[in-house]
């Protein structure tokens, strides 16, 4: 059981800085040891609108962005009135008293109004009045000044001491204003013995795609795939990567497999805009057989849709990208952690398959943050690169016959010795167009059914060799339970969460299954897992049921019933529980969650 | 012409001084008997013998097209890629392997139409590579509809009327987009285009040569008798390719005289290859030993502590 579960809130207009006090606060948690899960509700505006971020923390673990607040910070008369109708006793509310006018508030809720412009001094920084409010909370939360000291001067490093000392000054008004006039928190904030990294899941992939040696990397600017992009950029130089901003996704996605043919391990990410430029070159990547990884970080569509909000609706755009059948790999990472391990595992699995390979990540875990042990961002990954003729110049140790070398060779693997170009005596052409083993279009001149044939089966028959490479789906939690909850990426931790719930408060014991990789799907496996089910309820964040129908395509097996969210939020633990309940009470079985918290 | 001397360090295995039949592919052409792209694919081939070049040294990178067949014509490695995406794709190649010659290779369709995005970008990068265009005014292998290059008033089938759009005018557009070697060639003028040729090759930067090459199915408009007394070579006209206007007012000709030749050479700008920090040392990136040195990773993990 944990000893704290405690989570912030902080809200305002884009512009009024609330990054900087989340960052902070994330920073003082992971280095106490403390776990934490962060979400940041934005829109697609550079000022204004209303941006809320909700830190929540605990020295166990933290899946999810949980259900309540014990702490509101609202910058703005907005977010006071947004949020404080949720906050329940015990909880607090530190805001501006000479701006922000508190409304009515539940019994037990303290009102901290801090008077912002005495507790300023001679401060002239717009924002202070978060760093004061900060300052308040980790007082309330018996956190020593120092830390917070520490951890403002790295903040304001490049902005010079006269910043530091400006923060520093305001934030200890703060601090000893709460002190001296609020009521702390009935706990101390825990300091174990150890440190964590935080890192947002971009930042993750960004850093598997480093370990698993990408040495080129481009995109176009699109939200919420940026991340990737700014991490890579930042740091080319030091990882000896080449990064480039390209004119479009088309652009992209072509340049990256012109890399990736010279031998370049080659990556781009980009939304599901950007993936629909991207879609006829995954297809000539699979057909030249060039290894590429291409990551779609999922938002909330159709089309332009809401940029800044999360969704699980490209699915079947990742299973229908591009004309004709082709062979692709489609994983979705099932947390932040798991983003950095996925990389480097397809990059393996792409070099020896020589086919693309998609990163379907969301919204919700690309750009959430999660403390992660340090050891597990561990870039000592193996690496395989498969069948691949003259790396570094080894094409004397592969012994091929110059001159009779067969490109697209018809294997029992399908998979054929790749050469890269600027090997002596393997010259040969890689063509869009079908072609024979020897890399001689069929398409033009004649066409040949017979080679046609050979020549598909020998590209999809690839895909047989996948599955057993790939880690299977397992169930948590016992198979006789009432109900199994089924989920694919991003969400295993708030299912997770829920069938805790489901468990400690309602007394109803959930197994859950958690879909990783979804091409190829160990449909066996799931279906043996499933059908000794009770009640299977799919959890997703979309309309259709995007997962359940590719399920029963693959299958045949239909789940009971449905829960599923497309307002651009993501689940909230008792979400699904709430489904979980009305399902089993036979109310429905599609159930959609209202997101109560208007952001 | 002048030609530049650097050409890169040759780690040849074979040394027997090659010949444009060394450079032959694994099938003959398909064109049309009496097409221009004949020209064009033994101008590159001779081009590449007399550079000293080897077959695995270079990679020619086509999109879709008639003219971007030529891949699979000649014998070095090659990349026949989706219509219109050459130049993304050389690209990529350019600087994943900064060590081979990039040979892109296409029509006026796939580079100037559906590819004009990627040209305009790759021009204003200045990426080293010789980009080939087979500029025939029309679409061959669709059957003969109206390209990007099409006359005004063109009478094809899609616009049985005659079209009433201006046509794209790649020279001019080439030069203020930042080609550092913008050049035209005539299929029909094959010594003049082979020195074209070698001269894009061996020029560091990207380099443009749009070649008049006639379709003899679909455009019988502009056709090699319609072309023969028009055509005029620049050194004739004692164009200096280092002038930026004149290369421009030369580049804007049309009509009873059009210039072929090269229009504009400029080769005090870095290309791309050569501005990014990361290919300064340790070869190309494709070869490079993969993996985080441990003191990386360590302060990479450490900047999120």
């Amino acid at each position: 059981m944990a000893k704290v579960d405690f989570a912030v809130g902080i809200g305002g207009a884009a512009g009024q800085g609330i990054a900087t006090p989340g960052d902070i606060l994330a920073l003082i948690f992971a280095r106490r040891g403390l776990h934490l899960n962060a979400y940041n509700a934005y829109q697609s505006i550079i000022r204004g609108g209303h941006t809320f971020l909700t830190i929540r923390t605990s020295d166990e673990p933290v899946r999810s962005m949980g259900d309540k607040l014990d702490l509101l910070i609202p910058l703005n008369q907005d977010t006071m009135d947004r949020h404080l109708n949720l906050m329940r006793a015990g909880s607090a509310v530190l805001f501006d008293g000479d701006k922000i006018k508190p409304g009515t508030a539940a019994a037990g809720v303290q009102l901290g109004a801090l008077p912002i412009r005495e507790l300023m001094g001679t401060s002239k920084n717009p924002n202070a009045a978060n760093t004061i409010a900060l300052g308040a909370a980790l007082q309330m939360l018996g956190v020593d000044f120092n830390t917070l000291e520490d951890i403002l001067a790295r903040q304001f490093k490049k902005k010079g001491d006269a910043v530091i000392a400006e923060n520093v000054n305001v934030a200890r008004a703060g601090y000893e204003h709460a002190a001296a006039h609020l009521q702390p928190f009935p706990f101390k904030l825990p300091k174990l013995d150890r440190q964590l990294a935080v890192l947002d899941g971009n930042k993750a992939l960004a850093m598997g795609g480093a370990a698993a040696g990408v040495k080129f990397y481009c995109a176009y600017p699109m939200s919420p795939a940026t991340g990737v992009l700014h991490w890579f950029a930042g740091h080319a130089r030091q990882i000896g990567a080449m990064v480039r901003q390209v004119e479009d996704e088309i652009g992209v996605i072509n340049m990256a497999i012109g890399a990736a043919h010279t031998g370049c391990r080659a990556m781009c990410a980009t939304s599901g805009g950007g993936f629909a430029l991207m879609t006829e070159a995954l297809g000539a990547a699979s057909m030249m057989e060039i290894p590429v990884v291409c990551i779609n970080v999922q938002r909330a569509g159709p089309a332009t849709g809401v940029p800044t909000k999360t969704e699980q609706g490209d699915l079947w755009q990742m299973l229908g990208a591009g004309q004709g059948d082709y062979p692709r790999l489609i994983v979705a990472p099932t947390s932040i952690a798991d983003c950095f391990k996925t990389v480097p595992e397809l990059f393996n699995l792409v070099d020896k398959f020589q086919c693309p390979g998609i990163v379907l990540s969301d919204l919700l875990v690309s750009e959430g943050r999660a403390s992660v042990d340090p050891g597990e961002l561990d870039f000592n990954v193996k690496i395989d690169r498969g069948e691949t003729i003259g790396l570094n110049g080894d094409r004397e140790k592969k012994a091929l016959p110059l001159g009779g070398y067969k490109r697209y060779k018809i294997t029992d693997s399908g998979i054929s010795p790749r050469a890269l170009p600027g090997t002596p005596g393997l010259e040969h052409v890689v063509a869009t167009d079908d072609h024979m083993e020897d890399g001689v279009l069929i398409s033009d001149e004649f066409t040949n059914p017979h080679k046609r044939r050979a020549m598909h089966e020998k590209r999809m028959r690839k895909m047989d060799g996948v599955l057993p490479l790939i880690e299977a789906p397992k169930l948590s939690g016992p198979a006789s339970a009432p109900v199994t909850l089924v989920g694919w990426g991003s969400t295993a931790g708030v299912i997770r969460e829920a069938v805790e719930k489901l468990a400690g408060e309602e007394g109803v014991a959930a197994g859950h299954l958690q879909i990783k990789w979804l091409v190829p799907l160990h449909a066996d496996e799931i279906t043996r897992i499933l059908s000794a089910s009770k009640k299977v309820i799919i959890v997703e964040n979309n309309y259709s049921g995007q997962f359940a129908r590719y399920l029963r395509g693959e299958t045949g097996f239909t789940a009971h019933a449905h829960i599923r969210k497309y307002d651009g939020e993501p689940f909230m633990p008792h979400h699904i529980v709430d489904g979980v309940k009305a399902i089993l009470a036979g109310e429905t079985n599609v159930y959609v969650p209202t997101h109560e918290i208007m952001v | 012409m002048a030609i530049e001397t650097e050409v890169k360090t040759l780690t040849a295995t074979e040394t027997r001084p090659l010949t444009a039949k060394d450079f032959k592919g694994k099938v003959d052409p398909d064109w049309c008997p009496g097409c221009g792209d004949f020209g064009v694919l033994s101008a590159l081939q001779q081009a590449l013998a007399e550079l000293g070049l080897q077959p695995h040294q270079v990679i020619t990178i086509s999109g879709i097209g008639c003219s971007s067949n030529l891949p699979g014509y000649i014998g070095t490695y090659g990349m026949h890629t989706l219509h219109g995406r050459a130049l993304a794709v050389a690209t990529g190649a350019a600087l994943g392997n900064h060590e081979l010659k990039i040979i892109a290779t296409g029509g006026d369709g796939d580079g100037y139409g559906i590819g004009g995005n990627h040209f305009v970008h790759t021009m204003r990068r200045n990426v080293d590579l010789t980009y080939i265009v087979m500029d025939n005014q029309i679409y061959g292998l669709t059957t003969g509809q109206c390209s990007p290059t099409s006359a005004k008033g063109m009478k094809t089938k899609s616009t049985p009327f005659g079209s009433v759009e201006n046509p794209i005018n790649p020279i001019p557009m080439a030069i203020i987009g930042g080609a550092t070697y913008v050049a035209r060639g005539f299929s029909g003028n094959q010594k003049h285009l082979v020195e074209l040729i070698k001269g894009g090759i061996q020029h560091k930067g990207f380099a443009l040569i749009d070649v008049f090459s006639p379709c003899v199915t679909y455009n019988k408009d502009n056709t090699y008798q319609w072309f023969r007394p028009r055509i005029k070579t620049l050194e004739e006209m004692k164009h200096d390719p280092t002038n930026l206007h004149a290369a421009i007012d030369k580049g804007m000709l049309w009509g009873d005289e059009i210039p072929i030749g090269l229009f504009w050479k400029r080769t005090d700008l870095p290309s791309l290859d050569q501005l990014e920090p990361v290919l300064t040392e340790g070869g190309s990136l494709a070869h490079r030993p993969l993996g985080i040195p441990a003191e990386t990773a360590k302060s990479l993990v450490a900047e999120l502590m």
